[in-house]
């Protein structure tokens, strides 16, 4: 049985990774679940310096699913490559290192300097967080910039990039497209929505930041119309997430059409779900008689 | 840290809206440090997915418990569920008390209702008997007074409104204390955060060391999301540490109690 795909140059043994900033650095887990049963391990989004991320509380939660405006605090590329990358890059499995900046040339450098680092796996470029100021989401809802942000990447790096797009437009299709044009080798879809939520008797909103990002198993269905759409946009492969709790909803994302899966928010709740979700692909498969996983990818049949 | 399926052994109401839930967790309860707390998936919510933090009250043998007070939806589930029923656990978690020295400090310690309980374990493992300043609002809710008399602690009440032992705010019979004899002591603090800044200014005045254990909103419980920051001094002025992995016990003189402009 092949469980084994492929994300532009990068090969994973199973096509199951986590979501940037739901699994630290890949070392807190360590003690809970062995890490190189993964497909590979992607981290919290850097960017060139340390950021402290924004008042709290950051987080909140609301039915099936949470609320976060984090900030994307970090300790930047030194600091990751002193205090993290010497765990990383002992494991067996590769990583996916999540990048932003603030401008395009900042991110672009982040990808240099990755670029100069041995044994990375790949490098995601964060252009769909909402909760920061400058940076982020502005580079995933206008095609122009993000082409702009993924040409800059490319010409600075060898490493596969993953773009991880935006759900907050109007269509997913011309993102994906501009993206691949520009040079990605892949792309994540999808990140957390903008979102809110009050207390009614603080009549306070219950995030410092206002608004958030929404994740968790009540985004799954939109995500999984954003890769199907993603999907028919594109020829390089897709990495689906979104509320992902078990190996049926990763299926679900294959089918219409993800090559991977990431598992996100449910990190937070069930730290075996990555592995679990690894188990249960590989006996679906066998319950249903495939021998390579790559059969189940875009196997949705839409016709009725 | 591990995570098991815990069984509840018992889960009944020990007065008000305070409950007491003993489980068995024998991988847990074995490693427990005082002031660590456990991370509970109270598996019959369906929509509200995230774990609760709960600091463990008393740890012997297989078996753990934890003083809860029901305050929301996931603690009103919790005082639902009966013996037999399973709860997912991860823990043991956080940096915990520095437990106390035969030979050092006397230890006091300051809490705010049932903080108490997430202090018994640093009074059981204390070589050296101390005093526990406990406060509430009322009567009920001063909880395991007893418990702490049994090792031979002497108790220090007050309720504000005056239904059980001195009238007023725990901080008050503290300083008082503290006036007849600051010499070689340490505070311990758990309770609700203006608490905990009251015994940091006291502290401070009379040149104790303390440790806080700080009380934020969680989510991960493991050091990942960094929901629980708090401000805390570092090397470049302040930075945002984690009450799940560097805390919760924090030293007084280390948090900063605003975000620094």
């Amino acid at each position: 049985m092949n469980l084994a795909v492929q994300i532009g140059a990068l090969r994973m043994q199973n096509p199951v990774t986590v979501a940037s900033g739901t699994f630290g650095y890949g070392v807190e887990y360590a003690r809970l679940l062995d890490l190189n049963q993964l497909g590979a391990v992607t981290v919290k989004g850097i960017c060139l310096g340390p950021v402290r991320g924004n008042p709290t509380p950051r987080t909140a939660e609301v039915a099936s699913g949470m609320l976060n405006a984090i900030g994307l605090q970090g300790p930047g590329v030194d600091g990751f490559i002193a205090k993290y990358w010497p765990f990383l890059k002992e494991l067996t499995v590769p990583t996916i290192i999540n990048i932003w900046g603030t401008t395009v040339e900042e991110y672009a450098e982040v990808a240099r300097r990755f670029d100069a680092l041995e044994g990375v796996g790949a490098l995601e470029l964060n252009v769909s967080c909402p909760n920061i100021k400058e940076g982020g989401a502005q580079f995933g809802t206008d095609c122009k910039l993000l082409s702009q942000v993924v040409a800059a990447c490319r010409r600075a790096t060898r490493l596969p990039l993953i773009t991880k797009l935006s759900p907050n437009v109007v269509s997913i299709a011309p993102y994906a497209r501009a993206a691949e044009e520009a040079g990605s080798d892949a792309l994540a879809v999808t990140n957390s929505y903008p979102a809110m939520a009050i207390d009614v008797e603080t009549r306070q909103p219950k995030l410092a930041n206002v608004t958030g990002g929404l994740t968790g198993p009540c985004i799954k269905p939109i995500a999984i119309k954003l890769v199907w759409e993603a999907a028919k946009a594109v020829k390089i492969p897709i990495i689906g997430m979104g509320g992902i709790q078990d190996a049926t909803d990763a299926i679900e994302f294959l089918m219409a059409g993800a090559s991977a899966v990431a598992v996100g928010t449910a990190n937070f709740y069930e730290p075996q779900t990555a592995l679990q979700v690894i188990a249960g692909i590989r006996s679906f498969m066998e319950r249903k008689g495939i021998r390579d996983v790559r059969e189940i990818v875009g196997s949705v049949i839409t016709d009725r | 840290m591990l995570e098991e399926l815990v069984q509840i052994l018992a889960n009944e109401r020990e007065v008000g809206a305070y409950f007491r839930l003993t489980l068995l967790a024998p991988e847990i309860a074995r490693r427990v440090q005082p002031g660590q707390f456990v991370h509970i998936r109270i598996l019959p919510m369906r929509d509200a997915l995230l774990r609760r933090p709960f600091s463990v009250f008393q740890a012997a043998g297989d078996n753990l418990s934890i003083l809860y007070k029901v305050v929301g939806k996931g603690t009103a589930v919790l005082s639902r569920m009966q013996a037999g029923d399973q709860l997912g656990a991860l823990g043991p978690l956080g940096h915990g008390f520095t437990v106390p020295k035969s030979s050092g400090e006397k230890p006091l310690l300051v809490a705010g209702g049932y903080g108490m309980a997430a202090m018994y374990l640093l009074a059981q493992r204390s070589p050296r008997p101390g005093v526990v300043f406990v406060g509430g609002r009322r009567r009920v809710d001063i909880l395991c007074e007893q418990e702490f008399r049994a090792l031979g602690w002497d108790v220090c009440a007050t309720t504000e409104d005056g239904s059980y032992g001195h009238r007023g705010l725990v901080t008050e019979p503290l300083v008082t204390e503290l006036r007849r004899d600051a010499k070689r002591k340490r505070l311990f603090a758990c309770g609700p955060t203006p608490m905990l800044k009251a015994v940091a200014r006291i502290a401070d005045d009379f040149d104790v060391p303390a440790e806080l254990s700080m009380d934020e909103h969680m989510c991960c419980g493991v050091g990942v999301c960094l929901t629980c920051v708090i401000p805390v001094k570092s090397a470049d002025g302040w930075e945002y540490q984690r009450t799940c992995t560097e805390g919760p016990v924090f030293d007084s003189k280390e948090v900063l109690w605003e975000v620094p402009r």
